[in-house]
């Protein structure tokens, strides 16, 4: 009897060891295997790849950039999804479900088909968003978004929102409305109502929201491979290209077994941190 | 409940505007009449929609993605279903650990995933295969699978299974007229949300999906990487069409904030 969950588990417990476990240590196995133009991948055990991507300034800018484009993306994302989730949870009953689909619905489109959407919108020179812009009278000269950071910061920060979306959302409905009306009543104004009793309240929703944000924003790949192109390298379009253009397999493991890493500590001590200080709040 | 003023309203339609803008705009520019990518279209025509029957490697890509998100999502929830009802009722040693390496997928970036699947895979001998990409799909859609079917085990009242037994069914009757017509909600709404994640996954598989085994969001990407011409609009409209119509259906079926959020969100419905 003490056997039987085990027995039912095993299934997926087999599939999983073979198929992310063992995959997941050759990866990291493969990292310290040397690599030549002509003689290919040699089993050997050395530092060669990890001295460079830990040492080279290239790999440096590169890692800087991803982070840095993953910080944008979350701060964007919280600033501009927990007011949106705020207003859906105070929406009536037939609107609230409308919209909740509208928002969150794109979650489940692919990536690629949005990708394109905003690749055609900012369409170089002549692109709608610069028409638009223009139009409204708040640029003079249109900006470039194909190829740069800013591109694929305001497409990611389209792709992610409603992880951030439903994140605020699921907060929001632990939230008790008698508290709010308590401050109201009390002569609390609106906006001392959002800072005072909202906000901390929801707080811990928009910590895992941005958690969630930040790792998958700091590994995306469809977007900044399209958007980004060839000349803005992110850690996972320039994996992809040391395996499947330069076919330096062990050099792209050392990109990934590092993305892996920087992201899991980075998670964890966030996580760390929100549980921590909302201790009171979880339990 | 207090209502929205004027300002949070005007901010809500930008927002929305901003959610929508990039979707519609495919959509709309897949209508053009021109050999050429023209925004915005001033006459209207199906030329791009008839011309996706001229590409052979984007149909037989659809109809790959449709097979092989339907079986691994099938093999996933059938491999899910007795985990999930381990782990809703039962207390022993591992139990987190192996609650969290089924729903590691979620956490390990899809490209590192596509990475180790491509050198396993190759080492193994099953490079670019499609029994190579099922396997991968199974994992990776896994943790959608067992999620759903984890909210219904645990949500399973056991005094009905109880009542059964105290009639004198055999544990197999139980499992069979009990337990599984009980989860099995939970079960389809598993294997749809599944589905759809297998269907739009990209990342991972642009690196195990040879020409001959490409899945249409890789076939797509590939094509966007070389040039963006409105065949590849019509094609991702079709796309976005196809996930809205199950969107919706799933949404009436099932409730896509439960879906998304998990069990007990559902007030206000």
């Amino acid at each position: 009897m003490r056997a039987a969950p085990y027995l039912m588990s095993l299934p997926a417990l087999v599939l999983f060891g073979a198929v992310v476990v063992v995959p997941l240590v050759m990866t990291v196995l493969l990292s310290f295997h040397d690599w030549g133009q002509y003689k290919g991948i040699e089993p050997v055990f050395i530092l060669k790849n990890w001295e460079e991507v830990l040492g080279d300034s290239y790999f440096h800018e590169m890692f800087g950039r991803t982070f840095r484009i993953a910080f944008f993306i979350t701060l964007l994302t919280a600033i501009f999804g927990a007011p949106e989730a705020y207003i859906l949870n105070r929406m009536k009953s037939p609107w609230r479900g409308i919209f909740l689909l509208v928002i969150l619905g794109p979650l489940l489109i692919s990536v690629v088909a949005r990708t394109l959407g905003w690749a055609l919108l900012f369409g170089g020179n002549s692109g709608l968003v610069n028409k638009a812009l223009s139009g409204l009278g708040l640029i003079s000269a249109p900006l470039p978004f194909m190829f740069t950071e800013t591109g694929v910061i305001v497409a990611l920060t389209h792709v992610l929102m409603p992880y951030m979306v439903l994140a605020v959302w699921a907060s929001l409905q632990r939230l008790d409305p008698q508290v709010e009306n308590a401050a109201v009543a009390l002569g609390a104004g609106p906006f001392t109502v959002l800072r005072r009793i909202v906000l901390p309240q929801v707080m811990p929703g928009i910590l895992s929201g941005a958690v969630i944000v930040f790792a998958l924003a700091a590994s995306a790949f469809a977007t900044p491979a399209i958007i980004g192109g060839r000349r803005l390298k992110v850690a996972s379009t320039l994996a992809y290209d040391e395996f499947l253009n330069t076919l330096n397999w062990p050099l792209g493991a050392a990109v990934a077994v590092l993305l892996l890493l920087a992201l899991v500590a980075i998670v964890w001590s966030a996580n760390r941190l929100v549980e921590r200080r909302y201790a009171q709040v979880f339990s | 409940m207090s209502k929205n003023g004027p300002v949070a309203l005007a901010y809500h339609m930008l927002f929305v505007t901003f959610m929508m803008a990039p979707i519609l705009v495919v959509c709309w520019v897949a209508f053009t009449p021109e050999g050429f990518l023209s925004f915005p279209i001033d006459r209207w025509s199906l030329r791009w929609f008839y011309a996706i029957a001229r590409y052979p490697e984007f149909i037989s890509a659809f109809w790959r993605s449709v097979w092989l998100g339907a079986l691994s999502s099938a093999i996933a929830v059938t491999v899910s279903v007795p985990a999930a009802l381990a782990i809703a009722r039962y207390r022993f040693p591992g139990r987190e650990a192996m609650t969290a390496l089924f729903m590691s997928p979620l956490m390990i970036p899809h490209v590192v995933l596509g990475i180790a699947f491509l050198r396993f895979f190759t080492e193994i001998g099953l490079g670019g295969t499609f029994t190579g990409l099922v396997l991968s799909h199974i994992v990776i859609v896994l943790p959608f699978a067992l999620r759903l079917t984890l909210a219904s085990a645990v949500g399973l009242d056991r005094a009905i299974e109880h009542a059964a037994v105290s009639l004198g069914a055999t544990e197999w009757v139980v499992l069979k007229r009990i337990t599984l017509p009980l989860v099995l909600p939970g079960l389809a709404s598993g294997w749809a949300l599944a589905f759809i994640n297998s269907f739009d996954e990209v990342t991972m598989t642009v690196f195990i999906a040879a020409p001959g085994t490409e899945t249409l969001p890789v076939r797509m990407f590939l094509y966007i990487q070389d040039n963006i011409d409105p065949l590849v609009t019509s094609v991702s409209a079709c796309v976005i069409v196809i996930t809205v119509a199950a969107l919706i259906l799933l949404d009436r079926a099932y409730g896509l904030e439960r879906l998304l959020v998990g069990k007990g969100a559902t007030h206000g419905r």
